[in-house]
């Protein structure tokens, strides 16, 4: 090892001029007919307050649970296939919305398939690195036996899971609480 | 499948701790719970890989988004992105944004009272090349007062957002620049426990890319981090 990683900073309270460029919120292209769903939700702090300045990145696997990635299925890579790329920020009362095909159950090297979920880095101003989580699906069989969930507390598991709204499934719920009774559980990498 | 190996985890120090109360707005933002440690799965190992094509071929000249020059010191921004073990990271997207010589940004809610430049719009993308190298031409940015406290203000910086191969080397940081007398007075630089790693955020003024009669060069190197040798943990 010759070198250490650089440190991460914050993106600021001006990042939105620097992502504009690369906003995806819909990620939708290339997956054929999979059935569509929207994921929104809200992003709120210590005091309960919407974040008006985040924005998330979201990464996942298509309906097959492959990712777009030499290491995968370097096949999906062409410009007209299922990229897996969202890029969402939220507006001035936190909320986010992005619209996107539920990927598959995603395999493992070694070990038991993962459950489908989308992985998610979070950034804002008064984020010195970014946050990492996920969403999962609620009513999901995988879900009981996913390594990464397993990790979970018991009482925090719920918070990575979307809940459909509605009747029809098509759209699902799921919140980033950044502290408080509710906090979303996030990863260490 | 055979096992593909992940990522390295941070040196200790080397990265920011959320909480850093001298940073006010880390306060409410920080995770209070203790963070679930994330074992290596494809999902980490994987990443958006992006196009070429998306970038127009002028996007690392900040310099010419205008229809005239815009105002301030004209400076050549480059380096090297490498993983820890100095592989280079090769045609891998880089995103900069950054305020204009007066230290103001092109955006709706920065309200500090000094001019926009119509000719800066102050946000530059390219690819690294085959070496992992990349180049920027741009305008120094001025400092700009902010409220963190009282009198506070930002010193000169440059925002760097690096993709490289997975899910897992996503960065995003600044660039400082040397001599820099605010530096010692910032909090979001002053996160970084480590010193050596903290200053690698200082820029080095660099003759090799300097351009006769046209600009000083600035040499920004990133690392990213590297891979294990041993397969990933189950």
């Amino acid at each position: 090892m010759s070198g250490r990683t650089t440190p991460s900073q914050t993106v600021g309270p001006f990042f939105s001029i620097g992502f504009a460029r690369l906003e995806r919120t819909d990620l939708t292209q290339g997956a054929g007919a999979d059935k569509r769903i929207t994921i929104r939700g809200r992003v709120l702090d210590g005091d309960g307050q919407p974040v008006p300045d985040a924005v998330l990145e979201i990464w996942q696997a298509d309906s097959d649970g492959r990712y777009a990635h030499p290491e995968d299925a370097a096949g999906l890579m062409a410009a007209d296939k299922f990229f897996g790329f969202g890029r969402v920020s939220v507006n001035d009362k936190g909320e986010f919305r992005f619209t996107t095909i539920k990927p598959g159950s995603v395999g493992n090297p070694d070990g038991a398939p993962q459950a489908p979920h989308l992985v998610v880095s979070v950034f804002m101003r008064g984020l010195l690195r970014r946050l990492i989580t996920r969403i999962y699906f609620s009513g999901e069989p995988g879900n009981q036996t996913d390594a990464v969930l397993a990790r979970v507390p018991d009482q925090r598991r719920h918070t990575l899971i979307a809940h459909p709204t509605g009747g029809s499934g098509e759209i699902l719920i799921w919140d980033i609480h950044l502290q408080g009774d509710k906090e979303t559980a996030f990863f260490e990498y | 499948m055979k096992p593909l190996p992940g990522y390295r985890r941070p040196a200790p120090g080397t990265q920011p701790e959320y909480l850093h109360p001298p940073y006010v707005s880390s306060r409410k933002r920080a995770p209070t719970q203790p963070l679930v440690p994330l074992p290596d799965t494809l999902s980490e190992i994987t990443g958006p890989i992006f196009r070429r094509e998306i970038v127009a071929v002028n996007a690392f000249d900040l310099t010419r988004q205008g229809k005239g020059e815009p105002l301030g010191e004209r400076i050549v921004v480059s380096g090297q992105v490498l993983d820890e073990d100095s592989r280079p990271i090769r045609e891998s997207l880089v995103e900069i944004w950054q305020a204009n010589s007066a230290g103001r940004y092109l955006h709706k809610i920065d309200q500090h009272d000094a001019p926009l430049d119509p000719n800066f719009v102050g946000v530059g993308q390219t690819f690294t090349d085959g070496e992992g190298r990349y180049r920027f031409f741009t305008i120094r940015p001025g400092a700009y007062p902010w409220r963190n406290h009282p009198n506070a203000w930002r010193p000169q910086h440059i925002h760097f957002s690096l993709f490289g191969p997975a899910f897992a080397t996503r960065l995003v940081t600044q660039m400082y620049f040397p001599g820099d007398p605010l530096l010692d007075f910032d909090p979001i630089f002053n996160s970084v426990p480590d010193t050596a790693a903290r200053n690698s955020l200082i820029s080095k003024f660099d003759w090799t890319s300097t351009v006769p009669d046209i600009a000083l060069g600035f040499r920004f190197d990133i690392i990213l981090c590297g891979r294990n040798a041993t397969p990933m943990e189950k």
